[in-house]
């Protein structure tokens, strides 16, 4: 039963070719049931294959399905083969699990939209890529599904064309991509040079048997990295996250919070040879990790936009999945992308039907008190929140958690420290967005409150799927605290990991201690949150009378954007535009019209001889023959 | 019995003034009587070498050239016509919508 995983990507492929074909003429109940059915089919086969996994002995990992034989040129070849193993079995079963519950969420979200079958063939299109990405077994099949949610990011983000600023965000997502592209497939170009095969298993062992020089090992481990950067927006590359926020709430949840924002983690996750060899390059993930995870958390403090604050959140929590990567708990930062893929996507589900039942109101100064008109959203944002926030036994505490303790026992305490903040900052910001959304005084536009209603049972069912998970996700990877032996989703990882050294291990008092301090920083983040903005609302605004510049700086996001528009962006624009004026307007155009031209005047020459009097065309008919007979007889 | 030359000169003769005649007169009529006239020239010529040679293969060419240049005016002054009521004038240099 193994060997049907091959399909798991092509069902919503197949879907999208059908979508992207008959689409327009098809009923949009149609549609939705094809969209939806597809991407559940991937989950069940996923789930089978999961089954098959678990039963076969681990020597025979990974299980690889040649579909194709595809690039063959000289000694290099990649064939068009998906490969199957604990580490593409998480990725397939978050993608495809929370990727139907989104799918059937958007039935609802998206029943108004006039372009309804463009937005589930994008959809479909995109967990296509996201199939093909997780499952490759080499790093150029990786590549094209990496373009492919790329490029799928690009059109959803954009979604709503006609609107300026939704069109400008999902350029800038896609030219920052390109940016971290460049890095990856640099990567990808030197282990081709060096190595001669792009097949996982094939590098692993090569790199794992010394084949290449440290300083190269850790060129490669670098450019891998800056195309994590790039598409899991961390810094320097995350100012396009953001403003994806401008697609609908559904692509916010799949593609910019669950599934393609994480691509960056499971790809350092997948070539962990590479950082668990080179300790340079692995503390760079892990301090680039810790900073972004900090940074993006004060970004999120005073954001009035309820999708940018869980935006920012995102990069946020990515940040702490590189932690994990960069301190060698590879494991514990895929679990980290597993239990964050169902609370960000809740989060944001959550936020999408407050804007449904709000009329599209996203700033959170105009809500308050919306907790007695939404009670379920109520509910399980509150879930969301909890479990983002690491408070013990929701998911996000066991996973947060299990990094945390990995920097600390790895010797890491300025990450670890640095986390540690993060972590406060996180359950202050989230607790900021349950106070000013759902309690407190009703702030609410008054033509806005006489439309308030809860939404449709098919897309609060998806909510409170989603935030059952949340909850028990965790348990398949608890601490070592509770007993030996208990992170089972360590253990199913740990045959994909290189194992260098063994890992560093703390005293159960250690643990402890570590674990009580973060969740004492969780609840202290909440504590405050509540003071701030329940018990006493006016010390926000008191705090911002007395810094303002701090206020500023961090409500303007530390000017980043200013500073990439001035350093990068416009002296590209002007640069362009005097190529533009001096080398395009004169050089190129000045060659194309000069040769139209110059045809012209001998066309105009010409045609002198084309007068359109038989008699001229007689007598040049009678001087050939002449000249003809002249040549036959002499 | 006349020689073969005597014909041949005619012939050439023929098809000379009949050159000129295309390339000096004007009007439409009377340039296709001048190519009726280098038609009939080389009609001549078959004929004469048929009968110098012998063979009969000449005369039947020339029966087949009459046809056809019977069929050939027919088309031709129809044409004429046409373009007199088109244009008001058979004269030649004024059929130039086809200049370059």
């Amino acid at each position: 039963m193994t060997d049907i995983f091959w399909l798991i990507p092509f069902i919503p492929g197949l879907s999208t070719f059908i979508l992207a074909v008959f689409g327009n003429k098809l009923p949009k109940k149609y549609i939705s049931f094809q969209a939806c059915t597809a991407v559940f089919a991937s989950f069940v086969i996923s789930v089978i294959s999961f089954i098959g996994l678990r039963q076969t002995p681990h020597e025979a990992y990974p299980l690889v399905k040649k579909l194709l034989s595809w690039i063959h040129v000289g000694n290099f070849q990649a064939d068009l083969a998906l490969q199957f193993d604990p580490l593409t079995a998480v990725m397939t079963l978050v993608v495809t699990l929370v990727g139907f519950l989104i799918h059937v969420y958007s039935v609802g979200y998206m029943s108004e939209d006039k372009s309804y079958a463009r937005f589930f063939t994008e959809m479909n299109l995109f967990t296509f890529s996201m199939l093909i990405l997780v499952m490759a077994s080499n790093l150029v099949l990786m590549f094209v599904g990496w373009e492919g949610v790329g490029l799928c990011s690009y059109l959803l983000i954009g979604f709503w064309y006609e609107k300026h600023s939704a069109a400008n965000a999902g350029n800038k997502a896609f030219i920052v991509n390109r940016i971290g592209d460049a890095g990856f497939l640099l990567g990808i170009l030197f282990i081709i040079i060096n190595i001669g095969s792009t097949e996982f298993a094939a590098i692993s062992e090569a790199v794992g048997n010394g084949a290449l020089s440290q300083s190269m090992i850790t060129l490669i481990a670098i450019l891998l990295f800056v195309g994590a950067t790039g598409k899991s927006a961390q810094i320097p590359l995350y100012v396009w996250l953001p403003d994806a926020m401008e697609g609908p709430t559904p692509v916010s949840a799949l593609i910019h919070a669950a599934t393609m924002v994480t691509a960056g983690v499971y790809m350092v996750a997948r070539m962990n040879v590479f950082y668990t060899l080179s300790h340079s390059a692995a503390n760079i993930v892990a301090l680039i990790g810790a900073i972004t995870a900090i940074f993006a958390a004060t970004m999120a403090l005073t954001q009035n936009d309820i999708k940018r604050v869980l935006a920012y959140s995102t990069i946020s929590q990515i940040g702490y999945m590189f932690i994990g990567c960069g301190v060698g708990a590879y494991a514990a930062g895929m679990f980290h992308l597993y239990t964050h893929a169902f609370f960000k996507s809740l989060l944001f589900l959550a936020a999408g039907s407050v804007m449904h039942a709000l009329s599209g109101e996203l700033n959170m100064q105009k809500m308050g008190g919306l907790r007695k008109y939404l009670p379920h959203t109520y509910l399980t944002f509150l879930i969301g929140a909890i479990a983002i926030s690491g408070v013990p036994f929701l998911s996000g505490f066991f996973s947060k958690d299990a990094i945390l303790t990995s920097a600390f026992a790895n010797g890491q305490y300025f990450v670890w420290g640095l986390g540690l903040g993060g972590a406060i900052l996180t359950a202050f910001y989230m607790f900021r967005l349950i106070f000013l959304t759902f309690h407190g005084k009703e702030r609410l536009a008054p033509e806005v409150k006489k439309h308030v209603h809860e939404s449709p049972k098919i897309m609060t069912v998806p909510l409170m799927i989603l935030a059952f998970f949340s909850i028990i996700a965790g348990y398949i990877g608890l601490p070592v605290v509770f007993g030996k032996n208990l992170n089972w989703f360590s253990r199913f990882l740990e045959p994909v990991i290189y194992q260098a050294h063994g890992e560093a291990h703390l005293s159960l008092g250690t643990e402890w201690i570590l674990i009580l301090l973060s969740v004492a920083v969780a609840l202290f983040g909440i504590f405050m949150a509540h003071v701030f903005y329940i018990r006493k609302p006016g010390i926000p605004h008191s705090l911002v009378a007395r810094f303002p510049w701090a206020y500023k700086l961090l409500y303007n996001k530390y000017y980043v954007d200013e500073i990439y528009n001035a350093v990068v962006v416009n002296p590209m624009i002007r640069g362009s535009e005097i190529v533009y004026q001096h080398f395009d307007l004169k050089v190129i155009d000045g060659a194309v019209n000069g040769s139209a031209k110059s045809a012209g005047f001998f066309g105009r020459i010409l045609s002198t001889f084309q007068s359109g009097l038989i008699k001229d065309y007689a007598l040049i008919f009678l001087l050939g023959a002449i000249i003809l007979i002249g040549y036959l007889v002499f | 019995m006349i020689p073969l030359s005597y014909y041949l000169v005619l012939s050439a003769l023929l098809f000379v003034l009949g050159t000129i005649a295309f390339f000096i007169k004007k009007d439409l009529i009377t340039q296709f009587l001048a190519i009726e006239v280098m038609l009939s020239a080389g009609n001549l010529v078959f004929i004469a070498f048929a009968k110098a040679m012998g063979t009969i293969d000449g005369q039947i060419i020339v029966f087949f050239i009459i046809t056809v240049a019977a069929a050939e005016a027919a088309v031709g002054l129809a044409i004429i016509l046409l373009v007199y009521r088109k244009k008001k004038s058979i004269r030649s240099e004024d059929m130039n919508i086809m200049k370059g």
